[in-house]
This record gives C-alpha cells, sequence and structure tokens, in this order.
C-alpha cells in the first residue's frame, strides 16, 4: 500500500495522486531536521506529514541548543525514494527549518530509543522476566513485590525484540521515546 | 534612530509606510480597532474599505498580480480571519505575495473560547507560507518586516502576522526595516552552472525544442519576461505557457502557440506531446498541464527550472533540474549560449515548425456565429477585437468556462496583465480582484471576464468598486448555468444536469442601478459591438450581462485521464469520452 492507501497498479487514481503507481519498493529512513525552536514549528512539520499523506513511524522532537533556541527533530519516515525526496523538500521550504539531513543515505549514523515497560508476575515468570532484562542489559528503574518498570535502550529492533519476550510474561504498560540519532564520526549534521 | 517608542497600532502603519505598502484592503472589527484608529490619523497609506474579507484577500492578491508588488490586507480577528482562508489558500497555490494582518483577542484571553477568538495561526498554517502570532509588542515591527521578506523572496506565497489587541495597546520599540533581525529565509536564485550550460548543449542540438513557461517568469519580474523574449526571438523555438504565465511572452509574438492544458490549444498540447527537449521554465507540471503522467511527452529531454526545489521531480521525472529564480537563470542561459556561437539545430528546428504549422491549421478555435444567440466565443473575440490596442488592459476573470475561453480568446502581450485563479479555482476570485487592479492603476481599463455564478459568489464587491468610484467592467458571460460543471455533466455523467442551473438570477441591469452604477444586458449578436463600446465609453463601474448560448461547451479539452495527443476538438462526438479511469479525477 502507498502512503496514499492507493494500492499499487489500482486504476481508480484521482489527478492528485502523482505518484508513480508501479513505483519502487518502501523504504524506511530516518531524517533528521534542525529547526528554529519558535511556537508552531513542531505543528508545521507534523501538518506538512498529515496533510499530504507522508507516514510518520516515529518523531522525537527538543531543543539542542538552549543559547540558540534550536530544537532537533527525528523523524522515521517510509515510502517510496521519490516520495523521500519530496519529504525532504517539503520539509526544506518551512521557514523555520534550517537543515534537513537524511541519516539513512548521508553515511553510517547510530539510532537510538528508550523503552519503559512494566511487566507484573510472580513466581518464575518473575523470576525469568529479570533473568531476560539482564541478558538485554535493561535496567530495572522501579520494582514492587508483584511488578518491575524496566527501562531499555537500543535500536527499536531491539526494544521490539524485548516487548515480544515480555509478553507471555506480564506485559502492562508500554512507553517509547521513538528514535534519535546522529551521524557517525566526526563533523556535525 | 532606528528604535523608537510608540503604540502596536502605531507600529502597524508605520511599518507598512516603511515597506513601501501605499494601498491596504481591510475591514474593521473589535480585534483590530486601535489599528484602524491608527489608520484614520494618517493620510499616507490608501485603506480600501471591501464589503467582506474574502474581497479584501482576493483584492490584495490583484494589486499584488499587476504590480509585483505585496498586497496587503487587515481583517478582524475571528470571521475576520476565517473569511480570509480561501484567499489565502489561493495565494498559496498560485504564489501570489500578500501580507494578511489580523487582529487577535488580547493575549490573556487566548485560549478562553473569547468573543471572535479564533485559533487563526492553526487555522493559517497550511494555507500561508508562514505566518505568526505576536505576544509582544517589542517583536511587533521586527515580525512585520519579516513577514514582507517572508512574502516577496524565494517562491512568493501569503503570509500572516496575528495582533492580540493588548499587543496594539502597549508600547514597545519600533525597529525600522534597516535593523530589523534578518532572517536566516534566503533562498537561493542562482541556478547550477553546470547544469545550465547541460540545457544549453541540449538546446544546440534539440530536433524538436519547446518552452513550456509558467507563472514563475511573471513572479520572476519584468526583466525575465524581457529575458525570455531574447532568448526565444534568438533561438527560434516555440514557446507555449500554462495559464498562470500568459503574458511573459507576447501572444502577438510569431512563436507563440496558444496556452496548453486541458483546455489549451491543439498546437500547443500536440507540441508538448512530440517535443525531443522541454525546456520547462517556471511551471510546475500541474496536473491540468500533464493529462496521464505515464503518458506525459514520452520522448523528450526535460529541463525544469523553478525557484522552489520541491517542484523538482515532484510528479515528472525530470534530466535537467536548475534550481533557481528564473530571471537568473535565463540570464545565465542566454550568456552562456551566445559564448558557444548561438548554435540551434536550425535545419531539424524548420521541419519542426512545418509540423507545427500543420497542427496549427486545425485552427482549434474556430467556431461559427450563427442565430440570434451570442456565442461566448464570439462576446470574447469582440470584446478582444475591441480592447486589444488599449494601452493598459488587465483582464481578471472569475473561474470556470469563460475562464478557459478568455485565455483562448485574449491576447495577452505584457506580463500582469493578466489575473486568474489557477490553482485553487476560486469562483469569485475575479471581481475583487479587479477591485484591487483598479486601485493599483486608476487610469487602466480593467475589466473582469465572470460567469453569472462565479460574480454571484462576491457580487457584494460592487458596493466598493462605486465607494471609490473604480470604473471597473464586469463582463458577465450569462448562460444561467455552471457551465464547466454542467460540461462535465454532459460528458461525463449522462447529461443529468445536477444542481448546475442558476435559477433565480437577479435582473443584473437593476442589480447595476440599484448599486448605482451602469447596468447593460446585451442578447443579440448584432448589438454585441455597439454595447461594448458603450461599457467602456462609461466612466465608472458597469456590470454587463451578455447572454450567451446555454449548452455550449469549451474545446479543446483533453479529457480527465488521457494523454495530450487525445484532445476532444469541438463539434465531435465527444461521448464516452472520459473513462471510468478518467471520472474519478477533477
Amino acid at each position: 500500500m502507498s502512503p496514499l492507501k492507493i494500492k499499487k497498479g489500482a486504476s481508480s487514481h484521482s489527478a492528485y495522486d502523482l505518484r508513480d503507481p508501479h513505483a519502487e519498493a518502501i523504504e524506511r529512513h530516518t531524517l533528521a531536521v534542525v529547526v528554529d525552536n519558535e511556537a508552531g514549528v513542531l505543528a508545521r512539520v507534523i501538518g506538512l506529514f498529515s496533510g499530504r499523506g507522508y507516514n510518520i513511524e516515529s518523531l522525537t522532537v527538543a531543543e539542542t541548543d538552549h543559547t540558540g533556541h534550536v530544537s532537533r527533530i527525528t523523524i522515521v519516515t517510509s515510502g517510496t525514494p521519490s516520495v523521500i525526496e519530496q519529504i525532504k523538500a517539503q520539509l526544506g521550504r518551512i521557514v523555520p527549518v534550517h537543515e534537513v539531513h537524511d541519516l539513512t543515505v548521508e553515511g553510517p549514523s547510530v539510532e537510538r530509543e528508550l523503552g519503559l515497560f512494566k511487566v507484573a508476575g510472580t513466581g518464575d515468570k518473575r523470576v525469568e522476566a529479570l533473568r531476560l532484562a539482564d541478558i538485554f542489559r535493561v535496567n530495572v528503574v522501579d520494582s514492587t513485590l508483584e511488578s518491575f518498570v524496566f527501562e531499555i535502550t537500543g535500536t527499536p529492533e531491539k526494544i521490539d525484540a524485548f516487548a515480544e519476550l515480555m509478553r507471555p510474561l506480564g506485559l502492562q504498560e508500554v512507553a517509547r521515546t521513538g528514535v534519535a540519532a546522529l551521524s557517525r564520526g566526526d563533523g556535525a549534521h | 534612530m532606528s528604535k523608537t517608542q510608540m503604540t502596536g497600532a502605531k507600529m502597524v502603519v508605520q511599518a507598512l509606510k516603511d515597506q513601501g505598502v501605499e494601498v491596504i484592503f481591510g475591514y474593521p472589527g473589535g480585534a483590530v480597532l486601535p489599528i484602524y484608529d491608527e489608520i484614520f490619523q494618517q493620510n499616507q497609506i490608501r485603506h480600501v474599505l471591501v464589503r467582506h474579507e474574502q474581497g479584501a484577500v482576493h483584492a490584495a492578491e490583484g494589486y499584488a498580480r499587476s504590480t509585483g508588488k505585496p498586497g496587503v490586507a487587515l481583517v478582524t480577528s475571528g470571521p475576520g480571519a476565517t473569511n480570509a482562508v480561501t484567499g489565502l489558500t489561493d495565494a498559496l497555490m498560485d504564489s501570489i505575495p500578500i501580507v494578511v494582518l489580523t487582529g487577535q483577542v488580547p493575549t490573556f484571553m487566548i485560549g478562553n473560547d473569547a468573543f471572535q477568538e479564533a485559533d487563526t495561526v492553526g487555522i493559517t498554517r497550511p494555507c500561508t507560507k508562514h505566518n505568526w502570532l505576536v505576544k509582544e509588542t517589542d517583536e511587533l515591527s521586527n515580525t512585520i518586516h519579516q513577514a514582507f521578506h517572508v512574502a516577496t523572496k524565494g517562491r512568493p506565497g501569503p503570509v500572516l502576522v496575528d495582533i492580540p489587541k493588548d499587543v496594539q495597546f502597549a508600547s514597545g520599540k519600533y525597529t525600522a526595516p534597516k535593523a530589523a533581525r534578518v532572517s536566516h529565509y534566503q533562498p537561493p536564485v542562482k541556478g547550477d552552472i553546470e547544469t545550465i550550460t547541460a540545457l544549453v548543449e541540449a538546446m544546440e542540438t534539440a530536433k524538436r525544442p519547446l518552452f513550456y513557461t509558467g507563472g514563475g517568469v511573471i513572479n520572476s519580474g519584468p526583466a525575465a519576461s524581457t529575458l525570455l523574449r531574447e532568448l526565444v526571438e534568438a533561438t527560434g523555438f516555440p514557446i507555449t505557457s500554462t495559464l498562470m504565465g500568459l503574458g511573459a511572452y507576447p501572444a502577438n509574438g510569431e512563436k507563440w502557440l496558444g496556452m496548453l492544458g486541458m483546455h489549451g490549444l491543439y498546437e500547443a498540447n500536440l507540441a508538448m506531446h512530440d517535443c525531443d527537449l522541454m525546456i520547462n521554465i517556471g511551471a510546475r507540471f500541474d496536473d491540468r498541464i500533464t493529462g496521464r503522467v505515464q503518458d506525459f511527452s514520452p520522448g523528450s529531454v526535460k529541463a525544469h527550472v523553478d525557484i522552489d526545489p520541491s517542484s523538482i521531480n515532484k510528479v515528472i521525472r525530470v534530466e535537467l533540474p536548475i534550481i533557481g529564480d528564473v530571471g537568473h537563470v535565463l540570464e545565465d542561459m542566454l550568456r552562456i549560449w551566445k559564448s558557444r556561437g548561438r548554435k540551434t539545430n536550425g535545419e531539424a528546428v524548420k521541419k519542426w515548425w512545418a509540423q507545427i504549422e500543420k497542427w496549427r491549421k486545425v485552427d482549434c478555435l474556430a467556431f461559427k456565429q450563427e442565430g440570434n444567440v451570442i456565442k461566448p466565443q464570439y462576446a470574447l473575440s469582440r470584446l478582444e477585437a475591441l480592447t486589444k490596442d488599449h494601452p493598459s488592459r488587465y483582464i481578471c476573470t472569475e473561474v470556470g468556462q469563460h475562464q478557459m475561453w478568455a485565455a483562448q480568446y485574449l491576447g495577452f502581450n505584457e506580463p500582469n496583465r493578466w489575473m486568474t485563479s489557477g490553482g485553487l479555482g476560486t469562483m469569485g476570485y475575479g471581481f475583487p480582484a479587479s477591485v484591487g487592479v483598479q486601485m493599483a492603476h486608476p487610469d487602466a481599463l480593467v475589466i473582469n471576464v465572470a460567469g453569472e455564478a462565479s460574480w454571484l459568489m462576491n457580487m457584494q464587491e460592487m458596493g466598493t468598486a462605486v465607494q471609490y468610484r473604480l470604473p471597473v467592467k464586469q463582463f458577465i458571460l450569462n448562460n444561467e448555468r455552471l457551465g464547466m460543471v454542467r460540461q462535465w455533466q454532459e460528458l461525463l455523467h449522462g447529461e443529468r444536469y445536477s444542481e448546475s442551473w442558476s435559477s433565480a438570477l437577479p435582473d443584473f441591469v437593476k442589480l447595476a442601478e440599484a448599486f448605482g452604477a451602469k447596468g447593460i444586458l446585451c442578447s443579440d449578436p448584432a448589438d454585441l459591438d455597439d454595447a461594448i463600446m458603450e461599457m467602456l465609453n462609461h466612466d465608472g463601474p458597469v456590470i454587463f450581462d451578455c447572454l450567451v448560448t446555454k449548452h455550449e461547451n469549451c474545446y479543446p479539452m483533453i479529457p480527465s485521464g488521457e494523454p495530450h495527443n487525445k484532445m476532444l476538438l469541438g463539434e465531435v462526438s465527444t461521448k464516452d469520452a472520459i473513462g471510468a479511469k478518467g471520472a474519478v479525477m477533477v
């Protein structure tokens, strides 16, 4: 399914479905968007994605330069290569946007996400949860006699894997931050 | 002295003066009273009282498009701001620089559902290039200067500054434009020289080259049009243009093929389909132009000059993308082409022209005026014949069949003479736009070619035209139908004319008289010339009610979902012209 939820090759394309219906495969890209931290800037970015039918898989934002009032928005999105190019160009048009970087294509990068997991149980299940948490190098940040809150940091895939393991062991709630990412090596983008 | 203490309201007026604003279009209300009080106490800026806020924004658009300067509108909070939304969206789609100032409830009441409160910056975020809510009087003048900068730099567009009433009352420091903080928003204007050189090389060898130009040439300023003309004449390549770009190259120029697109000329569309080098200058491959994207100009190498990187490869993949201002890029193109010896593939281009001449012979705009009912094409041909020599003629239109006929039958020899709602297709645009044009050019001949249905959408502006003695000519092609809707219902929906009738129409002559203007009714082709002359000779606003054929279709037409070489010409069978695939398109 394309981002507009129109099946590939379907005949009912309106004039506004401007994508090649037989386009290439869907790719996942991590974008770093450096913006002025002014009122409404996040709404502009999100509005762009919803208004033009793009996907957001995850989005994180925080001010990264308190003196210059600059924020960094990390967006994980997916689409065909032409859609990804269009997303970047559209982001670049937003007036308070300074820079748009596609970390997926601009060389190696690191991605990290933080997850909090509440797992409740007693007996073997509780022991197994703690044992697995140890294997994943997860911190216990809250504990009662019948529950844990685990803190895990890693790639989204690692967090997914941990979630799968916790599910049969009494997983009650999950909170995830979404991805923060930086390029590897010397030099800023 | 760049910083002076004054109230926010005074700052607004001062900032507008310092930005060189001469006219603003507006409508007062509770949340802008302090600004109106300042307007009352000065004479430098002229305020035009419209009759509806939508009219204010379209008038500002008309002003902007006919002068190349940003248009300014001032409206109140809540309903004033929401009424401005259509105009803002229209300006965004057509890249028109306008600055809209809105009043807002005082900062301490924002979010309380106060009287006439609306989340103006929230509502207008997707329909402006940028917008601001000003919470500190100290920031107000800076923000207004920024607003003018953003509206006019790069790809132009509408901006909005929302000003709470307490910010207008409070005192703060005024910053003059020169001392204002410079925005980091500085889109590059120079194109990549390597790509421009590659384009020039392609121009030297192309067998079937074609210029396809758009509103970007107009927006770049008159110098861009001059350069375009020089380049076209020097290379001898044919040129066509979108609806938005009419006038950049003169309609009486010999390389002119006429407008292209859904209702474009046969020769222009077939040239697009068959060319081997397409040079897109300041157009955006709109869906009205491309038809079926997969079959769009299949054999051509395409170059695209656009100041907005997001326009490139959005719809059509191009081999030679050039991001830059049209004027700058044209200058470089000409310079490089000349320095390389002014070469073209002369023999092949001659053959190309011979082919184009064959297409021209089809004479796709031919029509027969017979019987005693005026054909809309005839009305516009006569209007053209009787006004084309006027030294300063400006044409506005509403949206629909009449708009396409105007684009086909009227010739534009200068830029900034043609104001029409292209991207958004806003019925009700033309009349207020004509008010804005006439304010900018008091001695010009300003005609709004309209359909009766579109015209009624903003007819309240008759009050404005009469109050300011604006001699705008409202040339209404009255078929008592929503003509374009009816045409599509005929072609697509089995002639079931659902709600596309203009019932209970007013008597337009009496309507004009009720407003204190002149009304002219014409229904006989034999009377048409005299009636048009009467309209032209009247010094004041005129409503011209031209009764035309009721079921006339606008041709040529590329049916939705079809490529350029599947055009329909008039007087041919159009049954099932649009397949099920095309039916879902607009």
